[in-house]
């Protein structure tokens, strides 16, 4: 190697000669700490009582390191933290902006809460089978979706993430489970396939993987690239992802089945990592073809959430209700995708992060319900008022706050979609919005007066509510409660954050300037 | 060459498109397996296929003394081969876990998690 050095290489315009800064480690801390806690869960799988212990401080300390950097990044704006030293776009980029800290923060809060809850909805037996490893790379792979800013990496965290889940449903292997886990498993494998082939697309055209780099040049390849047809694969996978019209079925058939935590983090995580990445490949990436397609993406999103508030009414179960709920959720975000302005972006913003909080939280209710009640079947319930005062106002509170009603946090963003439609003159929109409302008030407005309201008689089978240690149970849902009337009465911080975020997805430029520094010139494109 | 492989790609995704199409899971399964190898082989494609050497600079050379193949789709490939594999083994188990359990492979009796008979919600207080 020796008698080389005289060779003067310019390392400057290849590798990244400034070491890291210390606050660039908070971009990777969040999934670092996932990974490290869930193979510490793996190494004592044959002493499942250190299992809660261990995966609770794992998921405070990603908690802690989500906080960290989305003050950050509040402060100081995009971090960039390069891999292996080699500048974008060789080296793997992980970027945090604004939208991406924001959401692995409450992915954080509902990892969190869903840790707290397990700790007696999982017993034993569910430890055994490896709950709490699977839930710590499960959150692992759904921050670094948040975080990367590389599209194959994307794919990569969303086969982790998916894997994760995949273990996570079928625990206990119950038939219902089975069966519910078997359709989950292969739409969601065949909608991360077909966007592995978007990806593959894209990266036949522009060469490039890095979201900024593909950012900057797509510009340039608009005349001669297939970009729409590359945003339409996208969004149809990414659609699928997030259970948007008509690709949904697969979550009413499988949301249901597994342990109510399960179901909880699924409801609160997993369709708003498609929804993530629906906002960073069409606002970040393709804005002209978001443009193009935004008049498709406003009629799925009316439909979506329509048709899942009237899917809400025509079932008997509550957490299949639920599971409708969470569709007609995704079409309010979908719709702040389509109108694509300030004040729907940032509703639409908003809505997810209201909608990733109430959704785990409603699910956490309906397991604490299911346990007083000794079912879900709405038909049969009854006589939770008595029983349990404390939580009919908690179940109040969530189920206002999931029809949009004040003073809780889903008035906010609905306000503003309501506003934004009305702004393009998208009438139908707005009357679609407010009716969804309305379907989902009756909806929930029904479970509440069954389930709380009715009395019933005392069924034979007695009426078997575990009493033991149910404090931190229910705490965990009082702390989600608790944050949903936070942002409803005092919505300014959360709006101001999905306001800056709503900025920061209009104008990337600032994302892809934190990436490539503006010293380094754009490489053309070779054909 | 493009050609020829532009056609078996398409191949491959006609066939994982009838199979995934059927009632019984197991042939869903091998239609996805299909699928992602249709889609391996699009990303081995958009690559550009070529016929020039190994990516490997010589010794002594700071940069590769010809035009060298590329090395980054047979990278992203390999990924997806191992993801799709796996994900493939999880599935195959998974299949022949609620064929034990639930007695069928076809899509429309599998009905465990929305049961035909399932009670309408409650129509009166």
């Amino acid at each position: 190697m020796a008698g080389k050095t005289e060779t003067t290489v310019d390392l400057a315009r290849a590798m990244v000669l400034a070491p890291p800064q210390a606050a660039d480690y908070l971009v990777v801390a969040p999934l670092v700490v996932g990974f490290l806690f869930g193979a510490l869960c793996l190494m004592t799988r044959k002493n499942t009582d250190r299992q809660p212990f261990l995966a609770l401080s794992g998921l405070a300390l990603m908690l802690a390191a989500d906080i960290g950097l989305f003050w950050h990044v509040w402060q100081n704006g995009t971090v960039v933290m390069t891999m292996g030293r080699w500048l974008p776009p060789f080296g793997i980029t992980f970027a945090a902006d604004m939208l991406g800290a924001t959401f692995a923060l409450t992915a954080g809060i509902i990892g969190m809460a869903g840790g707290l809850y397990a700790l007696q909805d999982v017993g034993s037996t569910g430890r055994r089978y490896g709950f709490y490893p699977f839930l710590l790379l499960m959150m692992a792979g759904v921050t670094a979706a948040f975080l990367t800013g590389d599209i194959f990496n994307l794919y990569v965290w969303f086969e982790v993430l998916l894997i994760g889940s995949f273990g996570l449903l079928i625990l206990g292997s119950e038939r219902e489970q089975l069966d519910g886990a078997t359709k989950y498993a292969f739409l969601n494998l065949i909608a991360t396939t077909l966007f592995l082939l978007a990806v593959a697309y894209l990266y036949g055209t522009f060469g490039t993987l890095n979201m900024a780099d593909i950012s900057r040049k797509a510009a340039a390849m608009r005349e001669t690239g297939p970009l729409v047809t590359i945003a339409a694969m996208f969004l149809f996978a990414f659609a699928m992802k997030a259970a948007a019209f008509p690709v949904n079925f697969w979550l009413p058939a499988s949301y249901h089945t597994p342990r109510i935590v399960v179901s909880g983090l699924f409801a609160g995580l997993l369709t708003k990592v498609g929804i993530y990445a629906l906002l960073r490949i069409f606002l970040t990436l393709f804005d002209v073809e978001r443009d193009l397609l935004a008049g498709a993406v406003v009629v799925i999103a009316a439909l979506t959430m329509v048709l899942g508030a009237m899917g809400a009414l025509a079932q008997n179960d509550i957490r299949r209700m639920l599971g409708y709920l969470v569709i007609s959720g995704i079409g309010m975000m979908l719709a702040g995708l389509g109108l694509g302005s300030a004040t729907g972006l940032s509703g639409g913003v908003f809505y997810a992060l209201h909608s990733m909080v109430v959704m785990t939280a409603l699910y956490f209710l309906a397991g604490l319900m299911g346990r007083h009640m000794g079912g879900f079947a709405l038909d049969r319930a009854g006589g939770l008022y008595s029983q349990a005062p404390w939580m009919a106002a908690v179940a109040l509170v969530l189920l206002l706050s999931v029809s949009g009603l004040p003073p809780f946090s889903g008035l906010w963003p609905k306000v503003y979609l309501v506003k934004a439609s009305l702004d393009v003159g998208a009438w139908w929109l707005a009357f679609a919005i407010l009716l969804t409302g309305l379907l989902t008030t009756i909806a929930v407005g029904r479970m509440f007066a069954f389930s709380f309201w009715r009395e019933v008689a005392p069924r034979e089978d007695g009426e078997a509510v575990p009493a033991k240690g149910r404090g931190i149970t229910a705490g965990a849902l009082v702390a989600l409660t608790f944050l949903t009337v936070a942002a409803g009465l005092y919505p300014a911080p959360v709006i101001s954050v999905s306001d800056r975020i709503a900025g920061e997805l209009l104008t990337p430029n600032g994302y892809v300037d934190s990436v490539f520094p503006s010293d380094q010139p754009v490489r053309e494109i070779e054909q | 060459m493009e050609t020829a492989i532009t056609i078996l790609t398409g191949l491959f995704f006609v066939t994982a498109i009838y199979l995934m199409l059927s009632r019984h899971i197991i042939r869903i399964l091998l239609g996805v397996a299909i699928l992602g190898n249709a889609v391996n082989l699009t990303i081995f494609t958009t690559g550009r296929i070529t016929r020039e050497v190994p990516p490997i600079i010589p010794e002594g050379a700071l940069v590769p003394q010809e035009a060298i193949a590329n090395p980054l789709p047979q990278a992203l490939v390999l990924t997806a081969i191992v993801i799709s594999f796996s994900f493939f083994a999880f599935l195959l188990v998974l299949v022949f876990r609620s064929y034990q359990e639930i007695g069928t492979d076809d899509t429309d009796e599998m009905r465990e998690a929305e049961p035909r008979d399932e009670a309408v919600p409650p129509l009166g207080y």
